[in-house]
């Protein structure tokens, strides 16, 4: 590494970029990264146009993906942003696939492909790789096929069923997406083939075991019911969308099967919405550490180094609370200096870090980050691994924000009282399980009326937004009978509830 | 080592569905905001892509999340002069409630427009205007005189241009040739070959007969060899004729006051109202006539330029008009053979003794050749007397139609009256 310096020339002196160039570039970049232990898929890199960018940016990234009017409304907005100027193109977009796709654009200076290799080829690729959540919850190998599968068979029920029909479905499913996630069960593998070899014959089980919720059969024990009929289903269900699909008594096959499909992919997306602070990060901190490498090794020119370190300021750049360009923690910013203080403790431990992280200052610091992003999600990630340095260093302050109170209270500020407590309150900030209305299937009235009962188990005695009742009209749709959400406070008490009964046809 | 693919030709337009189904969906909204637009656009800015905007509220799309209120706790960077125990008034509107997982989806467009904004292309917006409309009574009155022609395949013939050469059926029939006229040769050939092996298992080379034997091979081989490989004979040419195919022609009138009776205001009114006729027949027809006439106290035939954009000023005879166009029905369309329409515009103000002329005109020289004549009257007031005169008209025939517009905001509305589309 380092300690075997020796002066090279660069391998390009001007910022126009050629496919020899990439490969040259390309090459160096997985060397380096190999040097430092980074584990990947193998890379596919993609040189796509702006426009195919904005394709790409609208159908959230995936190459291939159903057509719905979301994605169109994504579009044009996109479009019109970039169109006006207001927005620079998200210059990476990678797919967690093996082997792993970067696109590259067309339209970027050779400095910054190589930025974006180095990031999105070699960071996020080991992240995806390696991070316990995607291992466990995603298969790289197979998503492209299973996407593939989806496109061609809601274009299918499309020509078959109508675009209506199909797109009402997925209006419905889309509004319960983030539902549709079992968080503790390991979802099987998907395979195009498989899916089509079983498609067939789950469709036809399924429509089976539906009925068996309203069995009409009587009981043999008819004398038994004084007592208070059982709850179905027994233990209430987090995972929404698949109680519809097995149990929503009026869907046909293929709707379950889109069913079926939003949460598949919605599932894939789960590990991305839990480590966004941490993917960010970690291949933030290689791109920046691979390019240098690069630099020091005098493969590419001071210009080269400038363009790279002022988009990269950009990207870490967070902005404070009373700005007007605050919107929120920028997570490239949070997760890249987190990473580069990892190092720091690990290198150079002050006597506090000492204090605050004994099993981590002076190891080697290349094994403690492996170690971090392999067994990490944010809200465990910021918990562990923030430090006293990096709260003073963004001026980190929390607030608690109580309608009970006519004013909002700082409750802890960037000093010895206040670490734990500001640490703490960030992890749990991106704890999806708090952010996430707790809303699970609670009964399911099988010998009335057959409505679903949804509840709401309210956190910190935080409502649910008037809009509830929008998403209300979906479930109802999908389940095909009257639904009804509870919101229940603290006590089991209800509070609130919304109604709907399903459209009529 | 990785694999470095260039996509950038591969289509770029995979997001294409998806935006028509995006518009699609919004359609009545869209239509909505057209309209709007239409008002406000200047005569030459119709033929544009536009900008449109619906409300958001129509196209976000719902999913459980938190409201306002309860108990939160959240981190915020760049404390300048807070300690712990400050408080803080709680900001108006509530805005930012902050978090990371909060408001990512429910904003997805910046935040604080109520609308949603977004471009059509010309295309997009001149389909979205003249949606449903159609020129009414369309029949074919009779199949044209000027035959259209399409060029389709006939088979293959042995003459033609180079250019139509069908390499495939020439070499087959060359190659078919070839074994044709070997056949002959290489039979004998065959026999000859038998023969002289026969015979030099007995003779030696000297022998008479087999020197006659090695020449007739000689002799027969050259022939073969000198079967052409092509023969102007073998090439074959696709051929295409014309095939008649039936079509209907139509001419549209165009006709417009310009005197000085009409205001600026009027003359832009009606300008914009042809200005959509224009585009609506241009887009809709591809083989449509339009016929240009504007008029004061006399008629003339213009171009689309000067129709549009030439000032004008006089008095007003409606019946000028009529009379050109009359007698350019009879020169140029005679009824028989085309599909006429005329739509006139005008403030209704006409020399008085005038309005008589025009309804005899009507009666006995237009109407009957035309299959719709439609009137409108730009006049913020009471109706002229061109209105009065031309009801009795509009009882009369059916194919006239007639319609006021006040203001430009009329307009659209107007134009889609007159030209909806009707059940058969």
């Amino acid at each position: 590494m380092a300690n075997s310096v020796k002066k090279n020339s660069p391998i390009s002196e001007t910022s126009e970029w050629t496919f020899e160039l990439i490969e040259k570039y390309h090459a160096e970049i997985e060397r380096i990264a190999g040097d430092f232990g980074l584990s990947t898929y193998p890379v596919q890199l993609e040189i796509i146009t702006a426009e195919q960018m904005m394709d790409a940016y609208s159908s959230v990234g995936m190459p291939v993906g159903y057509s719905h009017w979301t994605f169109g409304k994504e579009f044009v907005n996109t479009e019109k942003n970039y169109k006006r100027g207001q927005m620079g193109l998200a210059y990476e977009i990678v797919i967690n696939s093996d082997p792993c796709i970067a696109y590259l654009m067309e339209e970027n200076s050779m400095p910054m492909q190589a930025l974006v290799i180095a990031h999105a080829a070699y960071g996020h690729n080991s992240f995806f790789k390696n991070n316990y959540l995607f291992t466990t919850w995603t298969s790289a190998d197979s998503i492209i096929d299973y996407l593939l599968f989806a496109k061609n068979y809601i274009a299918k029920c499309e020509t078959r069923y109508g675009e209506e029909a199909v797109e009402n479905i997925l209006d419905s499913c889309h509004a319960l997406k983030n539902f549709g996630v079992d968080r503790y069960k390991r979802p099987p593998t998907l395979s195009m083939q498989e899916e089509q070899n079983r498609q067939q014959e789950r469709a036809d089980y399924l429509q089976s075991q539906v009925n068996e919720l309203w069995r009409t059969i009587p009981d043999k024990d008819p004398d038994g019911k004084d007592a208070a009929p059982p709850r179905y289903p027994s233990e209430p269900q987090e995972n929404i969308l698949y109680f519809i699909e097995k149990h929503a008594p009026l869907l046909e096959p293929w709707q379950r099967e889109i069913v079926r499909i939003v949460r598949k992919i919605s599932q894939y997306f789960y590990p991305q919405r839990q480590t966004q602070v941490m993917n960010e990060g970690w291949a933030t901190f290689w791109h920046y550490t691979i390019l240098n490498q690069l630099y020091d090794e005098g493969l590419c020119t001071d210009g080269f180094m400038m363009e790279f370190l002022q988009s990269h300021t950009n990207v870490v750049a967070q902005p404070g609370f009373d700005s007007e360009y605050y919107s929120g923690i920028n997570p490239y910013a949070l997760g890249f200096n987190m990473m580069t203080d990892i190092r720091r403790i690990c290198e150079q431990p002050t006597d506090e870090d000492k204090e605050w992280f004994p099993d981590i200052a002076n190891t080697d610091w290349n094994e403690t980050m492996h170690f971090a992003m392999k067994n990490f999600k944010d809200e465990s990630f910021i918990g562990q691994y923030l430090s006293p340095k990096l709260m003073r260093d963004f001026k980190l302050f929390a607030i608690t924000d109580d309608d009970r109170n006519r004013k909002i209270q700082v409750s802890a500020i960037h000093d010895s009282n206040g670490y734990q407590n500001v640490r703490s309150t960030l992890s749990e900030q991106y704890n999806l399980g708090s952010n996430e209305p707790n809303i699970q299937v609670y009964n399911v009235d099988a010998k009335g009326n057959r409505s679903l009962t949804l509840r709401h188990t309210q956190h910190l005695r935080r409502p649910l937004d008037k809009s509830a009742y929008e998403v209300i009209k979906h479930v109802a749709r999908l389940w095909g009978f009257d639904v009804k959400l509870e919101s229940v406070d603290a006590n089991e008490k209800v509070v609130k509830t919304f109604e709907c009964s399903p459209p009529k046809h | 080592m990785a694999q470095i693919v260039d996509r950038r030709l591969n289509g770029k337009n995979k997001s294409a569905v998806n935006r028509q189904k995006f518009l699609r969906r919004f359609r009545k909204q869209i239509k909505k905001s057209i309209e709007n637009v239409i008002s406000e656009r200047s005569v030459t800015d119709l033929d544009k892509g536009e900008k449109i905007s619906i409300p958001k509220k129509d196209t976000s799309e719902p999913f459980f999340h938190h409201g306002q209120g309860g108990h939160r706790d959240m981190v915020h960077p760049g404390n300048k002069e807070f300690h712990q125990g400050d408080t803080i008034p709680r900001p108006q509107g509530g805005g930012q409630s902050g978090g990371q997982g909060d408001g990512s989806e429910a904003s997805d467009s910046g935040e604080g427009e109520d609308d949603f904004i977004f471009e059509l292309s010309r295309e997009e917006f001149l389909q979205f205007f003249f949606e449903d409309l159609e020129l009414p009574n369309l029949v074919k009155t009779k199949l044209s005189t000027i035959i259209e022609t399409k060029k389709v395949r006939a088979g293959h013939t042995s003459e033609g241009i180079p250019s139509n050469i069908n390499v495939v059926r020439s070499l087959t029939g060359a190659m078919g040739r070839r074994m044709a006229l070997r056949g002959p040769y290489k039979k004998e050939l065959k026999k000859i070959d038998a023969e002289l092996n026969d015979l030099l298992k007995r003779h030696d080379e000297s022998d008479p007969v087999i020197i006659d034997l090695r020449e007739r091979i000689h002799y027969l081989k050259n022939k073969i060899k000198r079967i052409p490989f092509i023969d102007s004979f073998d090439l074959r040419y696709d051929n295409r004729i014309d095939h008649p195919v039936p079509t209907t022609q139509a001419v549209m009138f165009c006709i417009m006051d310009v005197s000085g009776s009409m205001g600026r205001e009027e003359k832009d009114i009606a300008k914009r109202f042809f200005m959509l006729l224009y585009l609506f027949l241009t887009r809709t027809y591809e083989k449509i006539q339009i016929v240009f006439i504007s008029h004061h106290t006399v008629a003339s035939e213009v171009d689309e330029e000067t129709f549009f954009y030439s000032r004008e000023t006089g008095g007003t005879v409606v019946s000028s008009a009529l009379k050109l166009m009359a007698s350019i029905i009879q020169d140029r369309y005679s009824s028989n053979d085309w599909n006429i329409y005329a739509a006139q515009a005008s403030d209704g103000d006409n020399w008085h003794n005038d309005s008589k002329m025009c309804i005899d005109l009507l009666n006995k020289n237009i109407m009957p050749f035309v299959q719709y004549y439609s009137y409108i009257e730009i006049t913020p007031d009471q109706h002229q007397n061109l209105w009065d005169e031309y009801t009795h008209i509009q009882s009369g025939w059916d194919n006239f139609a007639m319609k006021k517009i006040e203001k430009i905001a009329d307009i659209y509305p107007v134009f889609r009256k007159l030209f909806e589309k009707r059940d058969a």
